[in-house]
């Protein structure tokens, strides 16, 4: 084999230049909320089960509140929105706009949690806790469930904030905020399925 | 047996409800004994392992190039370790299974009473599904795969890493249940009322184990979907890659798809334990049935997910030894594409019985008929590969032979039972114990054995021994037929599962048969481990280069054992077995020109996030709240202060590659084919 | 019969190399022998193609090994539109057979059913009433009532041959399998819920029946002798339960739902007529309310949270046993 026939095998069968390393973190990371749209489809069936198993305790129309309701989205929503205002910002390297989006999300988000809480407590108060009927279970599991993930969101969002403010708007810190940007938004589809089949239909029925 | 330290009187503040009475090797009852002397015996030899590697000072070593690794083919040896020592844990409890079984008649009740027999029966198949198979399996996807589309690494190598881990940690909370409390009764899936009515910690040591590894599993499913699709080597188009890589993509979607499903199952069921909520309970409209449906809607994927990868096996193993390429690529693609989305159709069959009415009956029986439709594709294709073939029958081959003739057998058995009317008669009997191990160790084992036995020149650089292998080979292969033909046969007598003891004494002599050949597999597991022995001992005679088998796809194209870069240039793909076809234009490896490469660093977040998890979940398992409370946190400031670290990856500089290419490693590999 | 002389060509081997009875595949009663037909009938066509691949795979391996240098060998060959076709049809034809006597046989011998036969060429009589018995899975025993007698039993089963059963089916507390290979495929039984099982006892004869599916330490003696009777000794059969005496009721069903292992036998001549729609409905105990009284009480609630009773007093109204379960 002559060293010409060698060379010419080695360029077509290797990249002599180190090619490009692809980022595949916000495709993995879609990914995984993927396998989290599972874990909440698992818990939707369940409520699609056992929501009308009351065993003699309240119903969903007695115990779902629709006006803390109606305040609670409102707060998710608009907290989708600023989000997304940041994301904007973050576009136009805007750092001081971006933190302040931020940190106007993180507040309503909190608010969101906290009006949760509030509700849960209440019923828990008035005997309809998670022990009461398969219903108050699937219930709790599920509408919990989402506010631990926003909660995780609002402590992601906190140690986010502190590193863009240290290190400011750098390739990883945009990945991460594009990440926690689906993330958020994701969140709020669920809610926004949690809204429906839960608390609509719930009151309805 | 152990009487549950549940009275609310009995906990305490820092032990929870762990009291001395949950010591099982204090107790002075049989059983008591039996875990004594395996506490010493494992006590001795962990302390000799322990001793040896500080005596050699080892601890650095594996500290610095295992434990905090990130490189794919390390983990990846390490999941086959965590296998092999698992699967010898998991063969212990299907011998004390087998001798019960075969002694407990009449008059005789046994050597074990029915509390610990059952603990027996759930940790074997738990254990074998999650810890052998998963282990061994994800295990294979992280050696192979990578080199195999011309990568350096996966796409996530830290989580790759933090993946092992919680394996690790849930294999480890499953052994600590042998010593410290007692395990779940409930059988490998938990079905309750026996899951919620268990007192004690032994369900919780199930939920918190098999959460733990679960975790684990789904971010090496997402790990490899990314790898895949992102990180395939320049002209790689997807009906180029090798079908392993295909099948390790397809078992990973399900992975994705199916995980979360046992994560939230399970975590419904430590709800309904640990707060009294009211999933699964038979009062206040909790349902039985939820339960079992949610779990077979992840258990029936599971088991195409530990099958898929090994059909990629076969079909890398069967055109390597025919000198051939594979027949029917695009079929085979396709067939595992059709097997990923069945399986998610089929959950229902493992409960026809449940009376879920005819017309629900017949739909599930059809689909999972339908399954075994592309399965027989694979099975046609594999041997139109060997048609017109030179087939080299080397020990890799041979469990590829012995995996074509159980397979099909245990195919046929599984088509009896997917015709509903058959199954209830058929359901939980002997005939299904013999059903699914025939698939799963006619398939799964046999295939995991197969791939160690082709990959392993590639991992360390020397073959296995022949003789060891072989050997081992038919001690399987007899030690399967006479360990399940007599429950083929017990179960068309109508002889169900989970039997601790029995009245019929003309069954015995099946049960004995079924022990020897339980034994006879204890031999096959003992000459793997003295072919892996010898093979060590003689390694220089068995040294071997890059390509021992004259192989057809990149894994072939670099040195044995590979560099921590794995090729000193990334490949250019052009045909579909891209090896043979560098191999077929004259190509040799360039020993100039280098470029510095990008490489992940080690970083120990993984065994601390691992070690943290696993008290947290012993902290729940025992009630010991402020272990449970102060590990947890303990885990979110340890991922926290790991974003914190931007700080890599680093460069392998050009110099240094261009020493390990002139290296021993690659002594021999320049003309590889010697097989 | 076809199927007859089918059977006899698979039973010979096995039984050679058995010497044992396999009931599966000669069962006694009709619906498992429906069963055990469609069974024997799917997996000789399943055979048409494995038989063939099992050869191939030895014919195959044996003459393409490598040191035959005579076998024709071709480095290139990799596919054949044809031949894919093929082994993409073969198994697809197969299987449509197989599924088709499926989708037939689930519907025919579906245990919700009732009989239309009791043998083949044997339909039932419009005056035969179908024998009821109701069944309770307890830790770890069989409780049978026997409405239409008024006896209730423990681990003891009998019914004339010939004549059809409509078992209906529950359980105490947790989830079993009421099996009798001979008689008919088994079924689940699970708390709060019922099941059904229509069969039939052709040949008189004692069989085995027992729980198949694990429920916990005492499931290994969950036994019980199904026993095939003619009429008239059915009717003595009866009558000794009756001359038994003895009452099964709430107090001697709280006794007897208590966890027992490997536990005899038991007959009452009467029992508490409410019992088994208690033991079904989870309100066996006086405090409990029945789940049908529940769910009426659910479809007709008002809307005012305070008009739903036992919602301030939860935990007043939860049965002891249930408070245990969640102190674990």
């Amino acid at each position: 084999m002559s060293s010409m026939a060698v060379d010419t095998a080695q360029s077509r069968f290797l990249c002599l230049k180190e090619p490009h390393a692809h980022n595949g973190t916000l495709l993995g990371f879609w990914i995984y909320l993927m396998s989290d749209c599972f874990i909440f489809a698992s818990l939707f069936a369940c409520y699609a089960v056992l929501g009308t198993s009351t065993a003699g305790g309240p119903t969903a129309a007695q115990v779902l509140d629709l006006h803390g309701l109606a305040i609670n989205t409102a707060l998710l929503l608009v907290s989708s929105v600023t989000f997304g205002f940041a994301m904007l910002e973050m576009a136009r390297k805007n750092k001081g706009a971006v933190m302040l989006w931020l940190a106007v999300s993180g507040l309503l988000a909190a608010g969101f949690v906290t009006l949760e809480i509030h509700e849960f407590l209440g019923m828990i108060a008035d005997g309809a806790g998670p022990g009461r009927s398969a219903f108050l279970s699937s219930f709790f599991t599920l509408v919990g469930t989402h506010g631990l993930h926003v909660s995780v969101g609002i402590l992601w969002l906190i140690v986010l904030m502190t590193q863009l403010g240290k290190f400011g708007l750098t390739d990883a810190n945009i990945r991460r905020m594009q990440c926690l940007s689906m993330f958020w938004h994701f969140l709020d589809l669920v809610w926004v399925g949690v809204f429906s089949f839960v608390y609509l239909t719930g009151v309805l029925r | 047996m152990l009487e549950p330290t549940n009275h609310p009187a009995a906990r305490s503040f820092l032990f929870g409800r762990l009291t001395l009475d949950s010591l099982p090797f204090l107790q002075p009852d049989l059983e008591g004994r039996i875990v004594l002397v395996t506490l010493c015996a494992v006590m001795l030899g962990g302390l000799a392992v322990l001793g040896l590697i500080t005596k050699k000072r080892l601890w650095g070593y594996l500290w610095n190039e295992w434990f905090t690794s990130v490189d794919h083919k390390k983990l990846g040896i390490m999941y086959m370790i965590l296998g092999t020592v698992m699967l010898l844990r998991g063969f212990a409890d299907a011998i004390m299974m087998r001798a019960q079984q075969a002694i407990a008649f009449g008059p005789n009740m046994g050597y074990l009473p029915p509390e610990h027999y059952d603990q027996i029966f759930t940790a074997h198949g738990s254990i074998m599904i999650f810890f052998v198979a998963m282990a061994y399996i994800v295990g294979l996807i992280n050696y192979v795969m990578p080199l195999q589309i011309g990568s350096r690494d996966v796409a996530f190598p830290f989580l790759n890493n933090l993946s092992f881990w919680f394996t690790f940690w849930g294999a480890i909370t499953f052994m600590v249940s042998l010593f410290v409390g007692d395990f779940s009764t409930a059988g490998w899936l938990g079905y309750p009322p026996v899951s919620e009515l268990q007192q004690g910690p032994g369900v919780d040591y199930y939920i918190w184990g098999l959460q733990l590894s679960g975790v684990g599993t789904l971010l090496s499913g997402v790990n490899f979907v990314v790898t895949i699709i992102k990180m395939r080597a320049p002209g790689m188009t997807m009906m180029k890659m090798p079908v392993f890589t295909w099948t390790s993509l397809c078992t990973s979607g399900l992975i994705i798809a199916t995980f979360p499903v046992l994560t939230a199952t399970l975590l419904l069921l430590s709800l309904d334990r640990y707060i009294g909520t009211h999933f699964f309970t038979s009062d206040f409209g909790g349902n039985v049935m939820m339960y079992i449906n949610l779990i077979w809607v992840w258990g029936h994927p599971e088991v195409y997910i530990l099958i898929l990868p090994i059909f990629g096996i076969y079909s890398e193993i069967v055109p390597t030894f025919s000198g051939k390429p594979l027949f029917g690529y695009s079929s085979m693609v396709y067939a595992t594409c059709a097997i990923m989305i069945l399986s998610y159709l089929v959950w229902l069959h493992h409960f026809f019985t449940m009376g879920s009415g005819a017309d629900v009956n017949s739909f599930f029986s059809l689909t999972t008929m339908i399954i075994s439709i592309p399965t027989g594709v694979k099975i046609f294709n594999w041997l139109f590969t060997m048609y017109r073939g030179r087939v080299h029958f080397t020990v890799p081959m041979l469990w590829t032979m012995g995996f074509l003739f159980t397979f099909t057998i245990g195919g046929m058995t599984g088509v009896m039972l997917s015709v509903a009317p058959a199954d209830f008669l058929l359901h939980n009997s002997l005939f299904l114990i013999a059903h699914f191990h025939n698939v799963i160790i006619g398939g799964v084992v046999f295939g995991v054995f197969a791939g160690v036995n082709y990959w392993f020149p590639k991992a360390f650089g020397f073959k296995l021994d022949e003789f060891w292998g072989k050997a081992s080979f038919w001690f399987w292969q007899i030690g399967f037929w006479l360990a399940f033909g007599p429950l083929y046969i017990m179960g068309l007598m109508g002889v169900t599962r989970r039997l601790s003891h029995f009245d019929n004494p003309a069954l015995q002599p099946y049960f004995i048969v079924a022990g020897i050949g339980a034994a006879l597999i204890a031999l096959g597991i003992g000459s793997f481990i003295i072919q892996i022995g010898i093979s060590i001992l003689r390694r220089k005679q068995y040294a071997v280069g890059g390509d021992p088998w004259n192989g057809r796809t990149l894994e072939w194209a670099t040195s044995s054992p590979p560099p921590d870069y794995n090729f000193a240039f990334v490949p250019n793909v052009h045909e579909r077995d891209a090896w043979m076809d560098m191999k077929k234009h004259g190509y040799q490896r360039p020993l100039t020109g280098f470029n510095d490469i990008h490489m992940p660093k080690n970083t120990a977040t993984g065994v601390v996030i691992g070690v943290l998890s696993f008290a947290c979940c012993f902290g729940l398992v025992w009630y010991i709240w402020w272990l449970a409370a102060v590990c947890f946190v303990g885990v979110i400031v340890a991922s926290i202060a790991h974003t914190y670290n931007y700080h890599r990856d680093y460069h392998i500089p050009k110099a240094e590659v261009d020493s390990f290419e002139h290296s021993g490693n690659w002594q021999d590999a320049a003309q590889g084919a010697n097989a | 019969m076809t199927v007859k002389r089918l059977r006899g060509l698979l039973l010979l081997p096995l039984v050679l190399l058995s010497g044992c009875h396999l009931a599966l595949l000669d069962p006694s009663g009709d619906v498992a022998r429906q069963q055990s037909d469609i069974m024997i009938v799917t997996t000789l066509i399943t055979l048409l193609i494995v038989v063939p691949v099992l050869v191939a795979i030895g014919i195959i391996g044996w003459r393409y090994r490598a040191s035959n240098k005579q076998a024709h060998y071709d480095a290139h060959w990799d596919h054949s539109p044809s031949l894919e076709l093929l082994v993409w049809a073969a198994p697809l034809v197969i299987i449509i057979a197989v599924g088709a006597i499926s989708w037939i046989g689930t519907h025919q011998v579906d245990p919700y059913r009732p009989l239309t036969r009791v043998a083949p060429g044997q339909p039932v009589a419009a005056d035969v009433k179908p024998l009821e018995v109701d069944v309770v899975s307890l830790r770890w025993k069989w409780l049978f009532f026997y409405p239409q007698y008024g006896i209730a039993t423990v681990n003891q089963l009998a019914a004339p041959v010939d004549r059809p059963i409509r078992f209906k089916l529950t359980s105490d507390e947790m989830m079993d399998a009421f099996s009798i290979p001979e008689l008919a495929g088994m079924i689940y039984t699970m708390p709060g819920m019922q099941t059904m099982l229509h069969a039939v006892i052709n040949k008189p004869g004692q069989y085995q029946g027992f729980s198949a599916n694990y429920s916990g330490a005492g499931f290994t003696d969950m036994r019980f002798t199904f026993e095939g009777m003619s009429p008239q000794d059915f009717d003595s059969w009866i009558a000794k339960a009756r001359a038994a005496g003895g009452t099964l009721d709430l107090q001697a069903y709280e006794q007897l739902r208590q966890p027992e292992r490997d536990a005899g036998t038991h007959a009452w001549a009467s029992f508490e007529p409410d019992l088994y729609t208690r033991i079904l409905e989870r309100c066996v105990d006086a405090s409990q309310t029945c789940m049908s009284q529940t769910m009426s009480a659910d479809t007709h609630a008002g809307d005012a949270m305070q008009d739903m009773p036992g919602m301030h007093d939860d935990h007043a109204a939860k049965p002891a046993a249930m408070q245990a379960a969640e102190t674990h």
